[in-house]
């Protein structure tokens, strides 16, 4: 049976005109409504009364901000630098004044304020100094450094920082590049309205890109619905080893990974990048502000967003960065009267905007204005009927309806199991639930809680490492205190003894130095004085530090000192004798008995009676020792 | 019958000889439960269980001290963790020990921080940074929200603050559907 199936199957791939298309599984066929937004040029955008440039445009790092309020900036000029390895720079996308750098809504599922820097532009759009680069006499690594302060970042919607993808360490694995022009969202027009206008200059892009990454191949991708797109590449590409690759309509193919498999009929295994492979995958926007910032030296200021949806004459627009969304709109001819909100991205992944004055960022590539008829409320979600036409869809290779289950009942170490984190989040499968359920949403929901308690273990992790720390510290400290308490002690004892050694030698110096003057009697007598003077100093400093032993000063020899000290010492150890006897007499007088003596066995009795007569015995021997 | 038990006793005794060897060289240090439970645990080290930090409150939990119910930072969450844990039945928090409060750092007034250092020697993760007659300052990445530099200071100068949401930590939220009135008389018609 299989065998028939399999030959069935190669005659019909082998009646295919694109034998070097591959397929993945799953995909959908949403209608495309792309033909609105085509039928204009790209239009520019007038530079708007404000720019509201949000910190956070890209993926990573947070960059640095270079100006303040009242700077005047010239277009081009840098706002932001880069902080860290993955961040990406800010730049003013035309001349004019940074009147705020404040918290303002930004174009963000959560609809939340984040950091923005507003520029109020002078309407001259007067350019900064521009360098352009010779991109091909130059040192790679040199390039790349220098894309890091072009703020370019992946235009696909990713927005992953470019120079991150272009660093190759010296040597680069990457043997094929991929150039992503799939645009399988439906809506979105960007890219197919970049080919259509700017193939020349793409093309150019595409050459400092393989430059760069050193790829021998180069394959561009492009979907079967936007024909004039494609031949605009081919015939800009005739001469050129690059080869315009024509894929099937079929939602997610724009997914780097599944357009690598499109094209190459390569599966990336889920914990490998694509560059593990050799292969590296670009944006056809992105290739564009490449090499627009090296032959003009141009930084990423502006991108191509299509305008579509509920509007009245949906175009595509050169929309400078921080561009509110209300401008666009009214370049559009406005919104018609029904419109209820907007969504930026594409109508399966995209996210609705918070309210019409949030800026234009470079993750933008397309806002939809939309209406109840345009897309209309989802029926109420029913239960789960197991049909696993998810499964079928989802072009993971997923089981999105086990990650639906456990994302519902929160039982998320097991949809981590069933890699919730490969999803795409393409909504495929939503897209085809008979049951309307919104599946996507519920992985989103999953995926932030098991981040946030990943964050959670890791903060926990990092306050259990500071906390033994310290209290190893503490316990530390408290060892090297008792340590200094000894030290200074034994210090304190070492500094008289060695006191006590001085003034013996200087005695002694003393008088083999009045020997001298004596026999010699050539030495100045007034040194000899301060000698003595010295002499006396020391003296009296030592019976003034130690007035105990004041008195073995006299005799000044150390065999007496110690003589004495012994003396001393058994003279302390008797009166303690002689102290504890007296206590011990006292308690025998008042009656008290030590403690544990009562209720002895007969045994511990007689080991007692012994050890008394052996103590007994003792005394006697010394007494007798002591008398004679 | 006698080669049965000799049998018996040569197996017992071969068991008995793994046992020790395997016991010898599978050695564990330490008491794993304890570090499964500070595992659970918030790490905050606030004291709230009325024990001197987390790991503490776990070896008393381990020697079965404690009760589980005696964290409030670890929240409802972390009982039943504790619960499913140690195989015992879950119990909401004691109020006695505090409640649970939404995630907050401290905050120094540094225009009113006299530099005592007071509170640097009562913070247990070293999250505070300054020195005697010098202002002091929050490390906000590494204060857990303990509490516990808000008593010693002697000029009230620090103060909680809730962890606002931000787009870093923003969740997607549990999908909702909403219940939409249908009118009396369309429900009717049916």
């Amino acid at each position: 049976m299989n065998a028939i199936i399999n030959f069935a199957s190669n005659l019909i791939r082998g009646a295919s005109s694109n034998k070097d298309v591959f397929k993945f599984n799953g995909g959908v066929h949403p209608h495309d409504h792309k033909a609105e937004s085509t039928t204009l040029p790209i239009a520019q955008l007038a530079i708007p009364e404000k720019l509201i440039l949000p910190l956070r445009q890209h993926v990573g790092y947070i960059p640095k901000v270079l100006v303040q309020v009242g700077d005047f900036v010239l277009k081009g000029q840098m706002l932001a630098e880069p902080e860290g390895t993955v961040s990406a720079a800010i730049h003013a996308p035309t001349s004019g004044t940074i009147t705020a750098i404040s918290e303002q809504v930004i174009p963000h599922p959560s609809g939340l304020p984040d950091m923005c820097i507003t520029l109020t532009p002078d309407g001259k759009d007067t350019w900064a100094q521009l360098q352009p680069t010779d991109w091909r006499n130059t040192d790679k690594k040199r390039l790349v450094d220098k894309l890091r302060a072009s703020g370019i970042v992946g235009l696909g919607g990713a927005t992953f920082p470019t120079h991150i993808k272009l660093r190759t360490n010296g040597k680069s694995n990457v043997h094929t590049l991929v150039i992503n022009a799939a645009e399988c969202e439906p809506y979105i027009t960007c890219d197919d309205m970049l080919m259509r206008e700017r193939a020349d200059q793409v093309i150019n892009g595409i050459k400092i890109v393989q430059h760069l990454l050193g790829a021998e191949k180069c394959i561009i991708g492009i979907e079967d619905n936007k024909p004039q797109a494609a031949s605009a590449m081919t015939a800009a590409c005739a001469n050129k080893a690059l080869q315009v690759k024509v894929v099937p309509t079929l939602y997610p193919s724009g997914d780097a990974r599944r357009l690598i498999h499109l094209l190459l009929d390569i599966e990336i295994p889920n914990d490998k990048r694509s560059t593990d492979v050799g292969i590296q995958v670009f944006n056809i926007a992105t290739v564009l502000a490449v090499y627009r910032y090296f032959e003009f030296g141009e930084p990423s200021i502006n991108r191509i967003v299509t305008m579509t949806g509920n509007v009245e004459k949906p175009q595509n627009f050169e929309v400078l960065f921080g561009t509110p969304l209300q401008s666009l709109i009214a370049a559009a001819g406005g919104a018609k009267a029904d419109t209820t909100h907007y969504i930026m991205g594409g109508p399966m992944m995209g996210f609705d905007l918070p309210n019409e004055q949030v800026p234009i960022t470079k993750a933008a590539n397309c806002i939809i204005a939309t209406a109840p008829d345009l897309f209309p409320a989802p029926p109420p979600a029913m239960p789960c009927i197991r049909c696993a036409r998810c499964a079928d869809a989802c072009p993971v290779n997923l089981q999105p309806q086990e990650l639906y289950w456990f994302s519902k009942s929160d039982n998320f170490e097991k949809a981590r199991d069933y890699n919730l984190f490969d999803c795409i989040e393409c909504g495929c499968c939503s897209y085809v639930c008979p049951s309307d359920i919104p599946l996507v949403q519920y992985y989103r929901y999953a995926k932030s809680e098991v981040i946030a308690s990943d964050k959670g273990k890791e903060a926990a992790d990092l306050a259990r490492e500071r906390n033994e720390f310290r209290l190893a510290r503490i316990e530390r400290e408290k060892l090297e205190r008792a340590q200094k308490h000894a030290e200074r002690a034994q210090a304190g004892k070492a500094e008289i003894k060695s006191v006590e050694a001085n003034t013996t030698n200087l005695t002694l110096e003393k008088d083999e130095t009045l020997a001298h003057a004596q026999t010699t009697t050539l030495a100045p007598t007034d040194k000899q004085a301060a000698i003595a003077a010295a002499i006396a100093r020391a003296k009296a400093q030592k019976v003034a530090s130690t007035p105990a032993l004041a008195a073995d000063n006299k005799s000044s020899a150390p065999t007496t000192n110690e003589a004495q000290a012994t003396q001393d010492k058994q003279a302390m150890i008797t009166a303690a004798i002689e102290r504890a006897k007296a206590a011990k007499l006292a308690a025998i007088q008042a009656g008290v008995t030590p403690k544990n003596i009562e209720n002895l066995s007969a045994t511990i009795q007689t080991e007692i009676n012994e050890t008394d007569a052996i103590r007994e015995k003792i005394n006697i021997t010394t007494k007798t020792k002591v008398a004679d | 019958m006698i080669i049965s038990l000799y049998i018996m006793l040569g197996l017992a005794l071969l068991l008995g000889v793994v046992l020790g060897i395997s016991a010898l060289l599978f050695k564990v240090e330490g008491d794993p439960l304890v570090a499964r439970i500070d595992a659970i645990l918030p790490q905050t080290q606030c004291g709230q269980c009325s024990y001197p930090g987390c790991k503490p409150y776990a070896t008393a939990i381990a020697a079965g001290e404690a009760d589980i119910n005696q964290c409030p930072p670890g929240g409802d969450a972390g009982a039943h963790a504790l619960a499913d844990l140690m195989g015992v039945e879950y119990k909401p928090i004691n109020a006695a020990n505090g409640v649970e409060k939404p995630k907050a750092v401290a905050f120094i007034d540094e225009a009113t921080c006299i530099g005592c250092t007071l509170c640097i020697q009562a913070c247990p993760v070293d999250a505070i940074l300054g020195a005697a007659k010098h202002m002091h300052t929050i490390i906000t990445s590494e204060c857990t929200g303990c509490e516990l530099c808000l008593a010693p200071c002697p000029v009230d100068c620090i103060t909680m603050l809730p962890i606002a949401e931000n787009p870093d930590n923003w969740k997607w939220k549990y999908p909702v559907i909403p219940i939409i009135a249908v009118p009396f008389e369309a429900n009717n018609a049916n």
